[in-house]
């Protein structure tokens, strides 16, 4: 989680745990989580907006490719998402070691709450590349090595989701999703390479490149500022989906209560 | 270990006739293939490794989600549980890995030369693929397995755990093939992608039955 | 100039599902506010209710 500037949560301690522990113990909180996130929140939306409004702005007025003409344009959304892709499914290994190794009680939120946003993410990577596909290569969809990687990541993606609706037990299929998760993190660059080798067997001349030899400084900068945008965007939406299971956990457990004192009261 | 390894055996090649079901949909796939390609036997051989390796994957992942939940059933996943203080839970997944795997996987592999023969397959090729999936349906196994312990606590099961498992199991597909058929076509080399099969296998049999142990205690408490 | 259709087409897509992805994520979210506010007006108490004021 991107919270480096989150050292004074001392100052707002409850009385029930000790100020001055770390900030990474004091996350495990969620009533704290919760306030600390939503004044993060709207700081960070605001910023992501920003970032990338100022983004769309330069790769508009980026000079076009001179031999993919203004397609090039579709590069600063398709790049972007395609890092987060991979980028997410990072978030979501880190979310499982806490699960899994310190058992972080907000990890497991974590983890389900981004699995969705990158299913998106990786979504928008394929539909954003196939439709730059096809002006370029002349076809919506090619067995490329990058695309079916990234097909795999979209199934592993949907996977994850139908593991975490499966299972009632919150905490059960916490364990299950880290798990899968960290074995797919140590699958994805076996996969990667795989698919390489599938690749050079089946298409042993490269005729499709995506990327020339290098990228120049006039689209690089619109890239990097729609990355960085596409990043923030990410955690914006992903701290808002935390805060959301956070509360949909707190419904449940009040159900919960409420379900066994009406038992309580007709017996 | 030997003992758990023979009970396992035993129980696969009898009860239920599990194994039998897997080699019958092994049959079943493969004999299917032909009417959806069409009966041109020159393309059948060239399409004969691919279709034994896709028989032999979906055959195997049909009896995975069998592989603990026959012992959570019947209790004896409790006692493998307990009993992991004195044998590490992962050498006990990977042991009832073997077993299953030699109950109703390793028929499918003897039973793949004769399909082959169907699909006028090559010696060369034949011996290849039959080679190939020796060495890789253990991985698929092994990797199967954490599917397995993931949803040994789900009702339905078994398709998710085909769901979760296919993407992993994608590297292994890749290589048993282009061996196959680098057997055959001439400027590919054999050696590589099945030393590279070999290593998955290895490694699919650490990363298997290491996580699948932590998905089971997971599920247990 | 078809290419500009199709750089509209994937700007378009990435809106529409970036949009979705927003409501979904707020509406939900109100959700789930809403029903923890009709709970916690019942007068269903967790535990540590002391603190949940959120």
């Amino acid at each position: 989680m991107p919270m480096s500037d989150t050292t004074s949560t001392s100052s707002t301690g409850t009385p029930t745990s000790p100020a001055g522990v770390g900030w990474f113990s004091a996350l495990a909180n969620p009533t704290r989580f919760l306030a600390l996130s939503g004044r993060i929140v709207p700081v960070l939306a605001v910023l992501s907006v920003l970032v990338l409004v100022i983004g769309l702005y330069l790769s508009f007025a980026a000079p076009e490719d001179y031999q993919q003409g203004s397609t090039v344009q579709i590069m600063y959304i398709h790049v972007p998402f395609a890092w987060l892709s991979m980028m997410c499914w990072g978030v979501m290994s880190l979310a499982a070691l806490g699960t899994l190794v310190w058992r972080h009680p907000l990890a497991d939120v974590s983890l389900k709450a981004a699995a969705p946003i990158g299913l998106v993410f990786t979504g928008l990577a394929l539909a954003t590349g196939s439709i730059w596909g096809k002006p370029m290569w002349g076809t919506w969809w090619v067995w490329d090595a990058r695309l079916t990687s990234v097909f795999v990541l979209f199934l592993m993606y949907l996977g994850i989701i139908a593991l975490t609706r499966a299972i009632d037990d919150a905490s059960r299929a916490a364990k299950a999703a880290a798990i899968i998760t960290l074995v797919g993190a140590i699958n994805l660059p076996i996969i990667k390479f795989s698919v390489d080798w599938w690749n050079t067997l089946h298409q042993p001349a490269a005729v499709f490149r995506l990327d020339g030899p290098t990228i120049d400084p006039s689209m690089l900068w619109p890239l990097l500022i729609m990355a960085v945008g596409f990043t923030l965007l990410f955690f914006t939406l992903h701290l808002t989906a935390i805060r959301t299971e956070i509360w949909r956990r707190r419904v449940q457990a009040m159900q919960r209560i409420a379900a066994r004192r009406a038992e309580g009261r007709t017996r | 270990m030997l003992d758990l390894y023979l009970r396992d055996l035993k129980l696969g090649i009898r009860a239920g006739g599990g194994a039998l079901i897997g080699i019958l949909f092994f049959l079943a796939v493969v004999t299917t293939i032909p009417f959806a390609v069409g009966p041109d036997l020159n393309l059948l051989s060239r399409l004969g490794p691919a279709m034994l390796w896709i028989g032999a994957l979906l055959a195997s992942l049909l009896g995975l989600d069998r592989l603990f939940q026959a012992d959570r059933e019947d209790g004896s996943l409790d006692l493998l549980l307990l009993a992991s203080d004195r044998h590490m839970l992962a050498l006990s997944v990977l042991v009832k890995c073997l077993a299953h795997w030699t109950a109703s996987v390793l028929p499918l592999v003897i039973a793949a030369p004769l399909l082959g023969v169907l699909l006028n397959m090559e010696p060369v090729a034949l011996g290849a693929a039959t080679l190939t999936l020796l060495i890789g349906t253990p991985a698929i196994t092994f990797i199967g397995a954490t599917g397995a312990a993931v949803a040994v606590t789900l009702p339905r099961g078994g398709l998710l755990v085909s769901v979760l498992i296919l993407p992993l199991a994608i590297p292994v597909l890749i290589f048993g093939v282009s061996a196959s058929y680098a057997s055959v076509t001439d400027p590919a080399p054999f050696l590589p992608p099945f030393l590279i099969l070999c290593a998955l296998t290895l490694v699919f049999a650490v990363v298997g039955p290491v996580s699948a142990a932590a998905a089971l205690r997971a599920a247990q408490d | 100039m078809t290419h500009a259709m199709y750089v509209a087409a994937a700007y378009g897509i990435t809106a529409i599902a970036l949009a979705g992805l927003l409501l979904w994520i707020l509406i939900d979210g109100r959700n789930r506010k809403r029903e923890l506010a009709r709970l916690e007006a019942e007068g269903v108490r967790r535990r540590s209710s002391g603190a949940t004021r959120s």
